[in-house]
């Protein structure tokens, strides 16, 4: 943990002393914790995505970071601690308020529109937004997930997952966020579209400079992708530091890494 | 050469699959159907056996599985032999499917039909009075039509399962009513407020059941519509309890009696006196409001707000954290849906010129519902046909006296009511378990859709 901090500050101390102002918070979580009853999922939790970063979040199953992806988005809320988003407080906020401050979430599990087309739903993505911009924002998420393109008129829920998965990032993307939250973007994918959506992911990111924050079991990739990452046990944060130092550090070589869901996976 | 050796033995397969079937239908009949009680002369209960009819149900249900084994049969091979064109992981194309073309054609077929129903009633009976009894079945399907459409808004497109909606016909129906008796309002004025209170006691509604779904929603739904009756039986003050409300001023060519008097309509309009103006104008009034509800509903569908009421349907989750405000999105749900409810009670009272809280019991709630099941949840055409079937089909039963030269002249098909309900009921979840028009519409406009599908398909696969 010890080494991961420090490592942080070096980066930090590199940045400044390279002439570069350090970029500004754009989420802030404070010593948060949730609850479902009496349960608690999070324990006093500090992270901090900075604009311009990929964030990620890695832990085992169960440790909470959906929950954390949640709370972030409102529900459930916050039972400690603050959620700030650009300068603003945003815990107590209702979810639907939440979504209208440009920040997009792909949820776990897709949660996609079964019955609505393709299209309608990407429409629903927009839903908050001037519809000048939907025929443009479509033709980008379109560019970005060609598969999508051919099927505008399908069912949503006749899709493949992987399918799904793309919908449910493209319909994230639709409303235009400053920040991107994607909740296991990987799971039950081949490894060519893993790569692809990681590939879709560095790309917002590197070109259109979306800041995200990323939950995923697939530590290796995550990690690469990742400028910084996070790690989840039992609903506490129990290291940090830059991606690379992450994927160097023992503990999680031998927690995350070897073997398991999270094998490196060579494409 | 797999398919010819299962047609062989399964013609006799098939054949003792039927004996079978026919077989568990004797011993049902045996306890239910073979001896029929009567109070005899002493008092004692008389047993007359049935024999000839219980032979008669065992063949009838021998021969609809055989039938029905067969067609599958053929319907099987059929698809063995002829695998599917096209290719699951091929493009969609833009253009709508057959079922979809069907339905808008249906939806013309049933306007048309509507439209000239008083017409060709009249001629087909010779008169407009002698076309009455058509014209009144019209206007009850009709009312159906409409309060299954706009129960089709909170039930079909927002997925809120609602077993109370009769409450807001209630509501319409009391306050035109009142406020036709009391303050002298006349018809027109009524019909608004009679939807702006339903609209309220919709909201009212809802909003205790904001954050309830399914089951327990339901539950809270049908407990509401038995409130309202049962305010409306005790609240004998202002409502008439038990008794109703009676006298309740008529329908007004738009404030233009249908009287015989000189200021009456057909005075006014040059025409002999017939009692069955009045009717007919009814007709046309609630074919316009319920056409006006499809319309409505129709346009809101491409409106956000549709959209979110769709989206609610599939994942309130994900509808929040796309920035819908899933309480009012619910809310207006209700409000509408209940609105039109309270026109079409308005226009109960004014036909009916009396009310009663009998008419607005669970049995009301459940038809609708039903309607709006059978029609496949969402579908405007589904539930138009729906509603002819469920309200017309038992009228139908009426005609059907030729049935007593086989049941014997004890038979009333009218008895049967229920019974065949039931059996259409458990038929349609069993072949239609989605309702009679699933496919959903989307809601994008088609010309538009094709646009995009246009520009894109052509690019890249994949
Ligand atoms: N709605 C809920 N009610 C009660 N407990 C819950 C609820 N949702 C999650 N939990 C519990 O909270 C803990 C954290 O769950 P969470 O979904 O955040 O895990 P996760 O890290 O996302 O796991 P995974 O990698 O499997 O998705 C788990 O122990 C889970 O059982
Ligand atoms: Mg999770």
């Amino acid at each position: 943990m010890s080494v991961a901090g420090i490592n942080v500050l070096v980066e930090e101390t590199r940045a400044l002393a390279a002439g570069k102002a350090p970029a500004k918070t754009l989420l802030a979580v404070r010593g948060v914790s949730t609850y479902y009853g009496s349960v608690a999922a999070l324990r006093d939790v500090d992270l901090d995505v900075t604009e311009g970063e990929i964030v990620t979040l890695i832990g085992a199953n169960g440790a909470g970071k959906s929950t954390l992806m949640m709370t972030i988005f409102g529900a459930p809320q916050a039972r400690e601690g603050t959620i700030t988003y650009d300068g603003r407080d945003i815990t107590r906020l209702p979810t639907h308020e939440i979504a209208r401050l440009a920040i997009a979430q792909s949820p776990e599990g897709r949660r996609v529109f079964p019955r609505m087309s393709v299209h309608e739903n990407l429409q629903m993505g927009a839903a908050l937004h001037d519809r000048r911009y939907f025929a443009q924002d479509l033709e980008r998420v379109c560019a970005l997930f060609p598969r999508l393109k051919e099927r505008l008129t399908q069912r949503a829920g006749t899709m493949s997952g992987g399918e799904q998965q793309m919908l449910a990032i493209a319909r994230a993307l639709m409303s235009r966020p400053r920040l991107l939250l994607l909740d296991e973007p990987s799971l039950g994918l081949a490894p060519l579209v893993v790569k692809g959506i990681f590939d879709a992911v560095r790309d917002l990111n590197r070109r259109d400079g979306m800041t995200i924050f990323l939950v995923e079991q697939n530590a290796y990739h995550a990690l690469k992708l990742a400028h910084r990452g996070y790690v989840l046990v039992n609903g506490r944060i129990t290291m940090s530091g830059t991606g690379r130092a992450l994927l160097a550090d023992p503990a999680i070589k031998a927690a995350y890494l070897e073997g398991g869901h999270g094998a490196p996976v060579e494409v | 050469m797999a398919a010819a050796t299962r047609g062989a033995d399964g013609l006799t397969g098939i054949l003792k699959d039927a004996a079978i079937y026919a077989l568990g239908a004797f011993a049902l009949c045996v306890p239910v159907v073979s001896f029929r009680t009567d109070a005899g002369a002493t008092g004692g209960l008389e047993l007359t056996p049935r024999w000839v009819l219980v032979a008669g149900l065992c063949a009838a249900i021998f021969l609809a599985r055989l039938a029905q084994r067969l067609v599958l049969m053929r319907r099987d091979a059929r698809r063995a032999l002829r695998p599917s064109r096209s290719q699951a992981t091929e493009a969609v194309s833009g253009t709508p499917n057959a079922g979809q073309r069907v339905s808008m054609l249906a939806l013309w077929l049933f306007i048309g039909v509507a439209l000239t129903l008083p017409v060709v009633a009249a001629l087909a009976s010779g008169s407009l009075g002698e076309g009455r009894y058509w014209i009144d079945l019209g206007i009850l399907i009709l009312t159906y039509v409409m309060l299954g459409w706009g129960l089709n808004i909170v039930v079909g497109l927002a997925g809120l399962l609602d077993l109370g909606y009769v409450a807001f016909y209630a509501v319409g129906a009391y306050s035109y009513a009142l406020l036709s008796t009391t303050f002298g309002l006349s018809f027109w004025i009524c019909l608004p407020l009679a939807g702006l209170f339903a609209a309220l006691w919709g909201m009212l509604l809802g909003f205790p059941v904001l954050r309830l779904r399914g089951d327990y929603l339901a539950i809270v739904t049908l407990a509401f519509g038995e409130i309202i009756r049962l305010v409306l039986i005790n609240w004998v003050d202002v409502t008439g309890g038990g008794a109703g409300i009676s006298s309740i001023p008529r329908a007004t060519f738009f404030g233009i009696p249908f009287t015989a008097g000189e200021d009456g309509f057909a005075a006014r309009f040059g025409l002999t006196f017939d009692s069955m103006h009045r009717v007919v104008f009814l007709y046309y009034l609630i074919l316009a409001l319920a056409l006006i509800t499809n319309v409505v509903t129709l346009r809101l569908r491409r409106l956000p707000i549709g959209r979110a009421w769709e989206a609610l349907r599939e994942d309130e989750i994900a509808c929040r954290s796309l920035g819908i405000n899933t309480t009012t999105t619910k809310l207006t749900a209700f409000a509408l849906g209940a609105a039109f409810g309270g026109f079409a009670g308005s226009f109960f009272a004014v036909r009916q010129g009396f009310i009663s809280p009998e008419s607005f019991n669970f049995l009301e709630s459940a038809i609708i519902l039903a309607i709006v099941v059978l029609g496949g949840m969402g579908s405007q055409v589904g539930v138009a046909i729906a509603a002819v079937a469920m309200v017309g089909g038992p009228e139908m039963l009426r005609n059907l006296g030729f049935l007593k030269s086989i049941f014997g002249q004890g038979f009333d098909p009218n008895e049967y009511r229920l019974l065949l309900f039931g059996l259409a009921m458990v038929a349609m979840m069993v072949w239609r378990p989605r309702g009679l028009i699933s496919e959903r519409t989307p809601s994008v406009a088609l010309g538009e859709r094709r646009a995009i599908s246009g520009a894109h398909v052509s690019e890249g696969h994949g």
